[in-house]
This record gives C-alpha cells, sequence and structure tokens, in this order.
C-alpha cells in the first residue's frame, strides 16, 4: 500500500528543477492599466512562441523565460513601442520559429495558394458533375 | 478515369507510411539556433552575480578574445554537470565569463562554492534580458566570442566531456 502510494505521489509530482525562487517580472503577470495597450501587448504575446516549451504561446505558458518575456514586451508597449517592432526584433533574434503569425516568404506561398488552389479544384469538380447531369 | 484512380488509396497510405516512417526515424531536434551567430555581441553591462568576481559588459568581450561565454543558473541542474568541463577549459587557458540568468546573489555563491568558479567576471541578468536579446533560449548555453566581438559559435545545452576537444578548437579558430 505504502509502495503504491509512493508511486502515485511520483506520478502526481510536477517536475520543478528549471523554475527559479526568484519573484516574476513586474509585469510577468500583471495587466497594463491602459486596456488599449493590454490588448496590444495580449495581441502580440499570444503570437510568440514560448522557447522553452515550443507549443505554447508565452501568453499561455508558465515557464519563467515566458514570464521575463512577457514583462519585457508590456514594458516596451508601454514605452510606446509598435508590437511589429518587437515581432521583428524578436525573429532577428530566434527566426521564424518564434513567430506563430505566417510570413510571405517563398517557404509559405503554397500555404497562401492553398485555399485559391482548394477553391479551384471544387469548382471543377462541381463543373463536371452539372455537365453530367444536364446530358440525359 | 476509374482504372487510375482505384489506386489513389494505396498510394496515399504509401505517401502517408513513408512521411511517419521518416518522422519516427529522424525525429526534429527542438534546438532554436540563435540567429546573431556570425553578429556582433549585443550591448550589455550587468551587475555583479557573485561576490568575489567583478561584474560584466559587453564592452569588455569586445577586445582580446577569443572568449568563451557561459549562460549559467545555480537552480539549472545541467549547468552543474557542466562545470568540471569548465574547469578543464580554464585550465587549458581559456578565459571564460558568466552571466547567471534569473538568480540571486547567494545562490550564485553557495553554486560556486559546491562546483568550482571557472569564471573571470559574472554578470546577474536578473530578468533574463540579455539572455533574449542575445537569441539564447535556454540555460546552460555557450557562446564564443572571437577577437573582434562577434559571436562565432553557439554551444546549446551543456558542455559534456567529449565536447571540449571540439570547443578548444573552434576557440583556437575564432581569431
Amino acid at each position: 500500500m505504502r509502495g503504491l502510494l509512493a508511486l502515485l505521489a511520483l506520478l502526481l509530482s510536477v517536475p520543478v528543477l528549471a523554475q527559479t525562487a526568484l519573484p516574476p517580472a513586474p509585469y510577468a503577470d500583471r495587466q497594463i492599466d491602459d486596456p488599449a495597450l493590454e490588448k496590444k501587448a495580449r495581441t502580440l504575446m499570444e503570437t510568440i512562441r514560448c522557447l522553452t516549451c515550443q507549443s505554447q504561446s508565452i501568453a499561455d505558458s508558465n515557464a519563467s523565460m515566458a514570464a521575463d518575456l512577457r514583462s519585457q514586451i508590456r514594458e516596451r508597449i508601454m514605452a510606446g513601442e509598435q508590437p511589429e517592432h518587437i515581432r521583428a526584433w524578436l525573429i532577428e533574434r530566434y527566426g521564424d520559429w518564434v513567430s506563430y503569425e505566417p510570413t510571405a516568404e517563398p517557404i509559405l506561398w503554397p500555404l497562401w495558394a492553398a485555399p485559391l488552389l482548394f477553391l479551384g479544384l471544387g469548382m471543377m469538380l462541381l463543373r463536371g458533375r452539372i455537365k453530367r447531369r444536364r446530358l440525359p | 478515369m476509374r482504372s487510375w484512380l482505384i489506386w489513389l488509396p494505396l498510394a496515399l497510405f504509401l505517401a502517408f507510411f513513408g512521411l511517419f516512417a521518416s518522422g519516427l526515424l529522424h525525429p526534429d531536434d527542438r534546438i532554436i539556433p540563435s540567429k546573431l551567430v556570425g553578429k556582433p555581441l549585443p550591448a550589455f553591462a550587468l551587475p555583479a552575480a557573485a561576490s568575489d568576481r567583478p561584474p560584466l559588459a559587453s564592452t569588455q568581450l569586445a577586445t582580446g578574445g577569443p572568449r568563451l561565454l557561459n549562460i549559467f543558473a545555480s537552480w539549472c541542474v545541467p549547468c552543474a554537470a557542466e562545470a568540471p568541463q569548465l574547469m578543464v577549459l580554464k585550465q587549458a587557458g581559456i578565459e571564460i565569463d558568466g552571466i547567471a540568468i534569473r538568480d540571486a546573489r547567494p545562490d550564485v555563491d553557495a553554486f560556486l562554492k559546491r562546483y568550482g568558479n571557472p569564471y573571470a567576471r559574472i554578470g546577474l541578468d536578473a530578468r533574463s534580458e540579455v539572455q533574449i536579446a542575445m537569441g539564447s533560449s535556454g540555460v546552460p548555453e555557450s557562446f564564443i566570442i572571437d577577437s573582434k566581438g562577434r559571436i562565432a559559435y553557439q554551444h546549446v545545452g551543456d558542455i559534456r566531456v567529449e565536447d571540449v576537444p571540439m570547443i578548444l578548437d573552434r576557440l583556437r579558430n575564432a581569431q
């Protein structure tokens, strides 16, 4: 029984190794007082990828590095910096990888073209069906 | 029309099978390299992170290289595993500077007392600002700074025993 309990405790435990004792940065979990600026910051944070937990945005992540980046973004927005400027600054350091916003790079052209391609395909299929029905 | 359409499911199956097989055999690595490799080190001036080591500013790294800049933290387990290798590099005559991420001075002091202190200077980056400015995505990471103050190489993760000759080689080549 005790062994089972210990096993259960082990299974339920959360790794704490990569966390720090330091309190979070001032604006990591605190909104900007001006709702318009907070909205700007929030929209940007939702499209910036967390570096330590790679499938989350920094807005969703509890990692200490994501918290630091959230605070940095809020402070820079309060200082009057534009969100797209901050995004560009981050891409300069981490590459397109860091941004969830698709860019206009040639590698993404197929992605942008896909809706048109599928629409065209659908039209062709539809035309085929309509024609066949009219014939008899 | 119908005759080739019958092969479509099989073709799709094979295509997806190949895709999944290649994904299984060559999983993505999760390393995000800094785009600043080959570019100058961003400017910074950090306060001292340890009681017995001077603070660190980017201007001190701009000349007289190549040097090793090690990003670490007292709360980071792989950093402790990396410490003996940093000592070996120090004994080989390499000047190593450190940046402690999200740390506090007593913690850094205790860490250095326990695992050895290979650093000439240590800056305290309490809010990961310099780390983010350098395009680094975790601890530990090591950057080789060449004699002109440019980032010549980024090593993501701890320096293992088998990495030491490669690091020494790169330091020698980063004039």
